[in-house]
């Protein structure tokens, strides 16, 4: 019997009709003709989140974001204007990487007040025109105005700036957030400026790091040894069940009940987490900073919510925790079976030494559980790639994992063929939307 | 106020002299200290989390007279000994051995993490 109720059709995967509820085939996950698919379908397409506001405080100030994968190099930057914009990391005279330090692949960041290239000085306003030629007299018929950078498309959402390397974007960035701009926008993300960064190369398809985060199935199981035994076993024998789920095509969350702080019985956690006031789900005693939560965070209004996590399609997370801070995870899809995976960690900016200990806690217990559902990706990726087994059963917790693959498919598809994208269980998202289920 | 601090000779404050011995565990980010934890025997860490464990609620105590981002050197020692301690408690209180079980050749690089 179901601890949290589930829509009438008696399931989450069934209340969206179309998805399905039989075996998935994962070749999508290592195939490489599918994953040259996904580039051009998805990714060239998508708008793709690199990085947040408050990494460029200043006028001037930039970052670099390295692509291989996709032989690309990009520099976000604010302008005197205080806009953010970006632009290809290329110098428009003969192509030399015009932001770089030391080691071309390494991404580096910094502030200046135009950027010069290394090679021959030339040199680029803030706003990507070409200011300065070296020896303008030498060359034939120059005309600087139309060697500026080449620019990327680069807006800001809710303090996440993200970057679109369509020539022509088929939505604005605010229209491709769809129903969490209003549902999940209004969060106070500026608020949590204390900053855990991670980064791993990960030997398995970039989907399958998030069917990992997208399903808390896995929690009890494979992180049972992280809890005291005898809460492990507790938590092992009673399985994960969601508090709900829901698909904003091709966006999805799940909102998740746990870590409920401080604990009934303090037996029930590790000792260093009770002298500390800490752990998984952050330090326990709230910053205060969140007054009102925005509609789509606790969609459920459960009191025993622990956190949300958001699928912002194609590959980027944001987790937020019930005692008020957020994570975020991105996925950068190296190849088919490989993935640069980062995770950045927000906190309220600490105000006692204490604070400060407590967050280190909560971030290194959050390395602990991030190499546990690492570990196992490289063991599924090798053996989807062996064949053996051509499809597996996806369960009704599993639901976002089978919405994400099927709406990757869906967006293939649609290019494909030149034909719009629609989801076959747009119905269901229409009858959510009629209902007001997507607004608390 | 720095300057009138007594400290050992890895520079913890005097106070916190029992926990000297452990005092390769000061190191200031989260990758060294990682990287130790996965190279040392299990049986020191336990030396170390079994003196400094309950020492904890002095550390706390002690640190907090300070403001954060204007600690005194001794002090920011004795707090990045605690990040240590933090480090160590894992394969002490749970994995009963210095890496995360199954983790194999997988690393997960802190590449940002706040000063003190």
């Amino acid at each position: 019997m179901a601890h949290f109720p589930k829509p009438a059709e008696g399931s989450w995967t069934e209340h969206y009709e179309g998805l399905g509820t039989g075996p998935v085939n994962y070749s999508d996950s290592y195939d490489r003709e599918y994953w040259e698919k996904e580039q051009q379908a998805v990714f060239m397409k998508s708008w793709l989140n690199v990085g947040r506001v408050e990494q460029l405080g200043r006028k001037g100030s930039y970052f670099t974001r390295e692509f291989p994968w996709w032989k690309r190099s990009v520099i976000i930057v604010k302008g005197t204007d205080g806009q953010i914009r970006a632009f290809h990391n290329v110098c428009r005279h003969r192509g030399n990487k015009l932001v770089w330090d030391d080691y071309p692949g390494e991404e580096t960041c910094g502030t200046v007040r135009q950027f010069t290239c290394k090679y021959h000085a030339w040199r680029f306003n803030l706003d990507g025109t070409n200011s300065f030629v070296q020896q303008e007299q030498e060359f034939f018929d120059i005309d600087k105005d139309s060697l500026g950078l080449v620019p990327v498309h680069c807006d800001v959402w809710a303090g996440f700036i993200f970057i679109n390397f369509d020539k022509q974007p088929a939505q604005t960035l605010q229209e491709s957030m769809g129903d969490l701009d209003e549902g999940l926008g209004g969060y106070p993300f500026e608020e949590f400026t204390s900053t855990w960064s991670w980064r791993s190369n990960i030997r398995a398809n970039w989907k399958l790091f998030i069917d990992a985060f997208a399903e808390f199935y896995h929690a009890p199981i494979l992180h049972q040894r992280q809890s005291t035994a005898e809460e492990g076993a507790k938590l092992a024998a009673v399985g994960f069940e969601g508090l709900h789920y829901q698909l904003f095509s091709p966006h999805s969350m799940t909102s998740s009940w746990g870590g409920m702080a401080p604990p009934k019985d303090p037996a029930m956690v590790k000792p260093m987490e009770n002298v500390l006031r800490s752990g998984l789900f952050g330090p326990w005693d709230k910053p205060g900073v969140v007054d009102e939560l925005p509609p789509l965070v606790n969609p459920s209004g459960h009191k025993a919510w622990g956190v949300d996590s958001f699928v912002i399609f194609p590959n980027f997370m944001i987790l937020v925790w019930e005692p008020q801070w957020y994570l975020t995870y991105t996925y950068w899809p190296e190849s088919e079976s490989s993935h640069v995976f980062e995770a950045k960690l927000y906190f309220v900016p600490p105000k006692t030494p204490l604070d400060r200990i407590r967050q280190e806690y909560a971030a290194a217990v959050f390395k602990e559980f991030a190499f546990q559902d690492a570990n196992t990706l490289e063991a599924t990726q090798t053996m989807i790639e062996s064949e053996v087994v051509d499809t597996f059963v996806l369960n009704d917790q599993e639901v976002l994992c089978r919405a994400h693959h099927a709406t990757v498919r869906e967006h293939i598809r649609a290019w494909e063929t030149d034909t719009p994208v629609n989801y076959p269980w747009n119905a269901a998202l229409e009858r959510d939307r009629k209902k007001g289920a997507l607004a608390r | 106020m720095s300057s009138t601090l007594e400290t050992t000779a890895s520079g913890l404050p005097a106070e916190f002299a029992d926990l000297e011995p452990f005092a390769a565990w000061i190191l200031p980010t989260q990758g060294e200290r990682y990287q130790r934890r996965i190279t040392v025997p299990m049986d020191e860490m336990q030396a170390f989390y079994d003196v400094a464990f309950p020492r904890l609620p002095d550390i706390i105590e002690y640190v907090n007279q300070y403001e954060l981002g204007d600690l005194p050197e001794p002090v920011q020692q004795l707090m990045y000994l605690t990040f240590g301690l933090i480090e160590a408690s894992f394969p002490v209180e749970i994995w009963r051995q210095g890496r995360v079980p199954d983790s194999g050749a997988a690393s997960i690089d802190c590449v940002v993490e706040p000063g003190i």
